[in-house]
């Protein structure tokens, strides 16, 4: 029990407190980063290269090559569909299926946009998303640190594939009533454009899924019921960066790992189904890639690799892995 | 439940799963339901918020616009907001405030390209087409052009001038000797962008924009303007009238389409007596 | 006893009919002193133009809570323009001056000092040393001068928003206390051309109808007036006649389409400058269609010629002053009828067409309306033709046709010049306020409008200067040369307002060896261009008059105070008098033939003289029993305004009176009437001047008499076509044209701080024609770079608004302190009137 309280307090003792959370900074910054990205201010004009120095006068020589760089947005939008530096689109899948559903015809940029988002998620796996962009991932997070902490241990029987009934019920809704439904309540694209575009009183919707995920389900939101979340997962089933457990038989059952894992499930067949033929890869679409396993771990069991790593153990097993299949 | 994780000894109970998977449809179906329900309430547009010029009609809008704020970003006068929770507006989309923010009428429309969806029609190009709403001169009581003050800010600010309002001039009875000069809007021209709404000095404007559907009152389909119509065919719709003849006294005219009775001797300087005698000798006896 | 309504009404009839005749029935007494919301109400004249609308105001408790627009007021029946419907508004702007500001470093003036409240006592002092230091040089510079010789290095620029007794004691604390006449109004800047004409062509100013022309006239003239605009109520009048009278046509004269081309029957653009061409032309087709009246020109005209090539106003050393053969000359000389008309000859409508730019269809019709002997016409004219650089002449060549025809001086028919500005003829025009007249039409060149000033003024013979003193424009010039060493401006903005700011204004009055004070409610442009600021108490703030365009005198009482120290112009102008010892602003020899004055203060001498302060200190009172404060009155202990007032008349009722005709009423009878048209003779307005009947000044069997001339005729005065200053060449491409909008009243200082007018019309706009903007590749809303030759301006673009200005020349009004237009301005004027062309010079436009 009391090891449970300090989830990973071996891996900090064996490789130091940056080891041990490295990729969750990582992760940070990255979600921190793309926010603050779409918070830039539009680009300056020409600096004074007397007080500016040598950035002021590489500064002005970009805006001799491309005038038109004064006043524009770094990146401008938000996460349903931005536009970087005036020439890279990007456009949210989901929404944008929601939006075909409701009857629209995407224009070039949206579908150029498509194909990049969609491209780049079946490459590292789809709920990289929930990682390592989506910023509701810092606010469940922090509920599951506190439930920890404070030895929470209910939870509501919500289970899993709860979100895929809610991923079809997203796309439902605009195919019967013509409207985007789902992102009148969207808490993350709500928080997220909150934070860009003002936030209103979307913060109530925010602190109820802290809430919910503390007090009524563990790993709720994320883990059961955003559908969002749902929808990344499918675009992660084939991808080959994937977390490995490459010293498995390393593994001195701490089970640190299963504690920080918001998917937990997704753990098992990889680290424990040698004996079934299963793994190393973990090759659940749900796992996030979210890399904690790896930061907890003292033994260095888990590491990113290829869902090709230990390609002949997989043979057999083939998908077995995953638990919950979404059919 | 498989995921519970401590249950170890615990199967997959076949029957147990697709009950759960009942409960869980039936749950979000029933979610489903609420949403579509809450939805459809959240979705309806305040009057006072107007939609970015080119938004196409509310319903299909609430469908294609997915709530990525690029038109607002491409805003040069930062005009434009989305709607957050808690706001009339539904939560994400972008809409402005005549009454403090109107839109400014850009010539090249920098909000319409960046839509993603096309909820911003990208086929509007020219700003004039826009119909982001109609104003609707609301208050002609509180409105000091119908007083007879010389305000007409709204038609000065107007920029489809003297064609989305024009000025109509009427007689001031009570005063004797002044014109009012009434301002008029036309369907036909305004684009509803809001700046006379902005400009109107008075403490709650006379003049505001509403979205087009409260605004426009709508015609019996069954009926026509008779005098549009004959401007249109450029004659009468029905076979011309017959010449017709009047029992009249002496120096007596009838108009029928005009003045109606005329009296020759009055409004005119010459007499009412031909120069030819027998114009006078032989009437009534004329060759038919 | 219950008054019922009917009791109410005819009992306010009654009263009414009596207060004008100046009695006071016994019995009439109304029912309040205040309304049910506690409101006191009482008359004013409108702050703004010169239509000189009647405004009811409401104060309680000290402020001015409510306002309405005068039901019983002839000029507008109740009705207001836009700005009129704010005038409570414009007092209370959330940065009223309250105290006086010094320049000043380490505790002392300093020019280039940092403003620090002061006391009035302190703000005098510092000023009239500066004032005693530039008199004391005028001094030894005139020493064994004669007086129309005399210059001097102290001069005041007023307003046409002064009260009357504002601009009377200015005029009297300027040219008899201090000998100087560099008093010249910002009236310079709008109406001098047109007085100029006047006095030229009848020898007297001022028009001679009334607004009731707008009821009688069948077609209506605008020269070069945005009516529409700038004179929104007389507009809507001349709207309706338009609407109710039959075969009424309007004709519009401008370089650009305005609002008034809506309502225009016959709207002309014309080519900038080429209206001389368009007026001759008119009075060349009535010439040879034989049209014109025979009689009248025979009894009533004389034939005249002006100089030509008289220059355009700018410094003698600027290449167009050396080439003008006649520079600034307009002595008339005589010629015949015939000369007259060989004169006129070349204007064919073929030549007026091509320089103008105007269809021939449409300059025949003008022509035709003018020539018709049953039509009888106005023609309206403001900022076109008097900023114009030939202004003068332009006036003239409109009165040409007038006179030509007889359409003048009777109901709908004649040139009626509309003013600018509230009190542009009551105040600047009336009572001697330009560098170069004397109360009543009287002009310091003149010995004996001299002798007879002095003698009003009860000063030795000699006292008056008879050089004509330093005109606005030549005021900033000689403040940039060193020439004009203290500058007092009052009611107006002029760093804004005058032309050619960064030449000229700014370096005139930052020059280190200047002292300029400028007396504003607000921090206006010109104020932060100031050494000394003094905070001053507007319109309601004190009792006052206006004199609007048709001679119409309105007086009001002080309704409020004035915000903290504040005071108005009149105290400050008449309490600065007692800062300067007759010794100081006087040479011994002229002291010594009024040896009574010696010793004693220029306030006792000028307005402590028994005829100012002939009136003792008095309640204030309606009829209703309300009783007014009056400021200066308490301060100074007798009723100045009031004093002032009654020896300003003596100007035009003393036994010897040299010129006739600007006679008005006593004093308190203006406190009870919706205004007088002035002469009152008898008690009885004038409502068309030099005809008789209309006229007690025209005997019965003369029919018309112009007595403002010697022989009662009015100067036909010849004058060409002649080009602008600055026309738009290679690179400035493109005519500027500058003036105002319906929303804001000149500089903005009070209606831009009306926030509902701000949010109207926040900023100016340059109006584009949209082949323009294309060509510089500007849309609709980008920032544009206005450039001349001497300053340049950023503003948005406008090609959609309610000006549609032709190709080749840009609008822009000059409201918006943040766009200072006039360092695009040139500073050329009419080399005769003095006037500032605002209308014409060449810019440039590019992408900002």
């Amino acid at each position: 029990m009391a090891k449970q309280l300090i989830v990973g307090a071996e891996a900090i003792k064996a490789k130091g407190w940056f080891g041990a959370y490295k990729w969750l900074i990582l992760r940070r910054i990255s979600q921190l980063s793309i926010l603050g990205l779409f918070l830039l201010p539009v680009l300056p004009g020409r600096l004074s290269e007397s007080t500016g120095g040598f950035f002021a006068s590489f500064w002005n020589s970009l805006l001799d090559q491309w005038p038109s760089l004064e006043g524009m947005w770094v990146v401008k939008g938000n996460l349903a569909a931005s536009m970087t530096l005036d020439v890279l689109p990007l456009t949210d899948p989901h929404i944008l299926l929601q939006a075909i559903f409701a009857g629209v015809e995407p224009h070039r940029d949206a579908i150029i946009g498509v194909i990049i988002v969609i491209g780049f998620y079946l490459l590292v796996s789809g709920r990289v998303y929930c990682s390592w962009v989506c910023p509701v991932n810092m606010v469940t997070d922090a509920a599951s640190w506190l439930r920890r902490k404070l030895g929470i241990k209910s939870s509501a029987r919500i289970t899993r594939s709860t979100r895929y009934w809610m991923l079809g019920l997203t796309l439902v809704l605009p195919l019967v009533t013509g409207s985007i439904v789902w992102e009148l309540f969207n808490p993350v694209s709500m928080l997220f454009r909150g934070i860009v575009f003002g936030l209103g009183t979307a913060w109530v919707l925010v602190l109820s899924v802290f809430l919910f995920d503390l007090l009524v389900s563990k790993d709720g939101w994320c883990g059961r019921l955003c559908p969002v979340g749902a929808f990344y997962s499918l675009l992660g089933t084939k991808s080959p960066l994937r977390v490995v457990a490459t010293k498995r038989e390393a593994c001195d059952d701490c089970m640190d790992c299963f504690a920080v894992c918001p998917e937990a499930q997704v753990i098992k067949p990889a680290l424990k189904g040698e004996s079934k033929g299963i793994g190393p890869v973990i090759l659940s679409s749900n796992c996030t890639n979210c890399g904690r396993c790896i930061d907890v771990c003292a033994k260095d069991v888990f590491n990113f690799g290829s869902r090709f790593s230990g390609v002949e153990m997989n043979k057999v097993s083939g998908t077995a892995g995953q638990q919950h299949n979404p059919g | 439940m498989s995921d519970s994780g401590k249950d170890k000894t615990r199967t997959v109970n076949r029957r147990q799963f697709m009950g759960d998977m009942l409960k869980t449809a039936c749950g979000v179906g029933l979610m489903g339901v609420g949403l579509g329900f809450y939805a459809n309430k959240a979705d309806s547009l305040p009057a006072m918020a107007i939609r970015p010029p080119g938004a196409l009609p509310e319903d299909e809008f609430l469908g294609a616009c997915i709530r990525c704020g690029l038109c607002v970003r491409d805003c040069p006068y930062d005009i434009l907001k989305l709607g957050q929770l808690g706001d009339d507006v539904p939560t994400g989309t972008p809409y402005f405030t005549s009454r403090t923010g109107p839109c400014e009428m850009c010539v090249d429309i920098p909000c319409i390209p960046v839509c993603p969806t096309n909820a911003l029609d990208h086929s509007l190009t020219e700003i004039k087409d826009a119909r982001m709403g109609l104003a609707v001169l609301v208050d002609q009581e509180s409105c000091i052009a119908f007083l007879g003050l010389r305000c007409e800010v709204c038609f000065n600010i107007c920029p489809i001038r003297g064609e989305a309002i024009s000025l109509e001039y009427q007689h001031n009875d009570r005063s004797g000797k002044h014109a009012l000069f009434i301002p008029v809007v036309h369907s036909d021209a305004c684009t509803g962008c809001g700046l006379c709404e902005k400009a109107c000095i008075l403490e709650e404007a006379a003049i505001k924009i509403f979205p087009m559907h409260l605004a426009k009152g709508e015609l019996g389909r069954h009926y026509r303007i008779g005098w549009d119509e004959k401007d249109k065919a450029g004659k009468s719709l029905v076979t011309p009238d017959i010449e017709h003849q009047y029992n009249l006294p002496e120096g007596v005219r009838y108009d029928l389409q005009g003045k109606g009775l005329i009296f020759e001797s009055e409004g005119s300087d010459e007499l009412p007596i031909s120069s030819n005698p027998l114009d006078t000798l032989n009437r009534g006896l004329e060759d038919k | 006893m219950k008054l019922t309504r009917r009791d109410f009404v005819k009992s306010n009839a009654v009263a009414a009919a009596a207060a004008v005749a100046g009695v006071t029935l016994p019995g009439v007494k109304t029912a309040t002193a205040a309304d049910a919301d506690g409101i006191r109400w009482d008359k004013i004249a409108c702050r703004f133009c010169g239509t000189g609308c009647s405004v009811l105001v409401g104060v309680k408790d000290g402020q001015m809570v409510a306002s309405q627009g005068d039901p019983d007021a002839p000029v507008n029946k109740g009705l207001n323009c836009i700005k009129g419907y704010f005038l409570p508004k414009i007092m209370y702007g959330k940065d009223r001056l309250t105290q006086p500001l010094l320049r000043k470093k380490d505790g002392k003036y300093a020019k280039e000092g940092k403003f620090e409240p002061v006391s009035w006592d302190e703000a005098f002092q510092v000023m009239a040393d500066h004032w005693k230091k530039a008199i004391n040089k005028s001094f030894e510079e005139n020493a064994g001068k004669p007086v129309n010789e005399m210059t001097s290095r102290v001069g005041m620029f007023g307003s046409g928003q002064w009260t009357v007794w504002e601009g009377y004691a200015a005029s009297k604390f300027m040219k008899a206390g201090l000998r100087s006449n560099n008093l010249d109004p910002n009236a310079r800047h709008c109406m001098a051309s047109a007085v100029g004409a006047f006095i030229r062509a009848f020898g007297i100013d001022e028009p001679m109808g009334c607004y009731d022309d707008l009821e009688h006239a069948d077609a209506f003239v605008l020269w070069g007036a945005n009516m529409a605009e700038m004179h929104p109520i007389l507009w809507s009048r001349l709207t309706d006649t338009r609407l109710t009278k039959e075969g009424c046509e309007v004709h519009v004269l401008s370089t650009y389409e305005h609002r008034c081309f809506e309502l225009a029957d016959n709207g002309m653009v014309f080519t900038p400058q080429s209206d001389l061409a368009i007026a001759n032309y008119i009075a060349n087709y009535i010439i040879q269609n034989k049209a014109y009246n025979q009689s009248f020109i025979d009894k009533h005209v004389n034939f005249t010629k002006t100089p030509t090539d008289i220059g355009y106003g700018l410094r003698p050393e600027h290449p167009l002053e050396k080439a003008a053969k006649n520079a600034a000359k307009g002595k008339l000389s005589p010629i015949t009828f015939e000369e007259y008309a060989e004169s006129v000859a070349p204007y064919t409508l073929d030549k007026a067409h091509e320089l103008s730019g105007v269809p021939k269809d449409q300059l025949e019709r003008l022509a035709k309306v003018f020539a018709d002997p049953n039509k009888k016409v106005v023609s309206y004219w403001t900022m076109g033709m008097n900023q114009h650089t030939r202004g003068v002449w332009i006036n003239g060549l409109v009165y040409n046709i007038h006179l030509l025809m007889g359409k003048i001086s009777e109901p709908g028919n004649g040139p009626f010049s509309l003013t600018g500005q509230p009190s542009a003829c009551g105040t600047a025009r009336e009572v001697g306020t330009f560098c170069h007249r004397l109360p009543a039409d009287l002009v310091v060149a003149k010995p004996e409008h001299r002798a007879f000033s002095e003698k009003v003024w009860q000063l030795p013979e000699g006292t008056l200067n008879g050089k004509i003193g330093y005109h606005a424009v030549l005021m900033h010039r000689m403040l940039k040369d060193s020439k004009l060493n203290t500058f007092w401006v009052m009611c107006n903005n002029n760093m804004q307002a005058a032309a050619n700011m960064n030449e000229e204004s700014y370096p005139g009055w930052r020059n280190p060896d200047n002292f300029i004070t400028v007396s504003d409610p607000y921090p206006t442009v010109s104020a932060q261009a100031a050494d000394l600021i003094l905070p001053t108490s507007m319109w309601a703030e004190k009792e006052g008059a206006y004199g609007n365009a048709e001679r119409r005198t309105q007086f009001w009482r002080q309704q409020v105070k004035g915000p903290g120290e504040s005071r108005s112009d009149l105290w400050q102008i008449m309490e600065f008098a007692k800062y300067f010892k007759m010794e100081e602003v006087w040479p011994g020899d002229l002291l010594d033939k009024a040896p009574q004055y010696k010793g004693k203060t220029l306030f006792e001498v000028l307005y402590e003289n028994g005829q100012v302060n002939k009136f003792a200190a008095q309640e204030v009172k309606d009829s209703d029993g309300n009783v007014y404060e009056n400021d200066e009155m308490a301060l100074f202990g007798f009723y100045p305004q009031k004093g002032l007032f009654e020896e300003y008349r003596l100007f035009n009722s003393a036994p010897d009176i040299i010129k006739k005709g600007h006679e008005m009423a006593e004093y308190d009878v203006y406190h009870k009437a919706r205004g007088l048209r002035w002469p009152v003779i008898d008690g009885k307005e004038t409502l068309w001047r030099f005809r008789e009947g209309y006229d007690p000044h025209v005997a019965a069997g003369e029919d018309v008499k112009f007595y403002g001339n010697p022989d009662g005729k009015a100067n036909i005065i010849t004058a060409p076509f002649e080009p602008a200053a600055e026309s738009p060449d290679k690179e400035y491409d493109l005519w500027l044209c500058t003036g105002r909008v319906l929303e804001h009243w000149h500089s903005g200082s009070m209606t831009r701080r009306v926030p509902e007018l701000y949010r109207a019309v926040p900023d100016a706009v340059v109006y584009m024609h949209a082949n323009d903007a294309k060509k510089r590749r500007l849309r609709d809303g980008q920032m544009a770079k206005l450039q001349t030759r001497r300053g340049e301006v950023v503003a948005r673009v406008e090609t959609r608004g309610r000006n549609r200005v032709p190709e080749g020349l840009v609008f822009i009004p000059w409201f918006d302190a943040h766009r200072l237009v006039n360092k695009l301005t040139l500073d050329a004027t009419d080399p005769l009137s003095k006037e500032t062309d605002y209308k014409k010079c060449a810019v440039k436009i590019v992408k900002a």
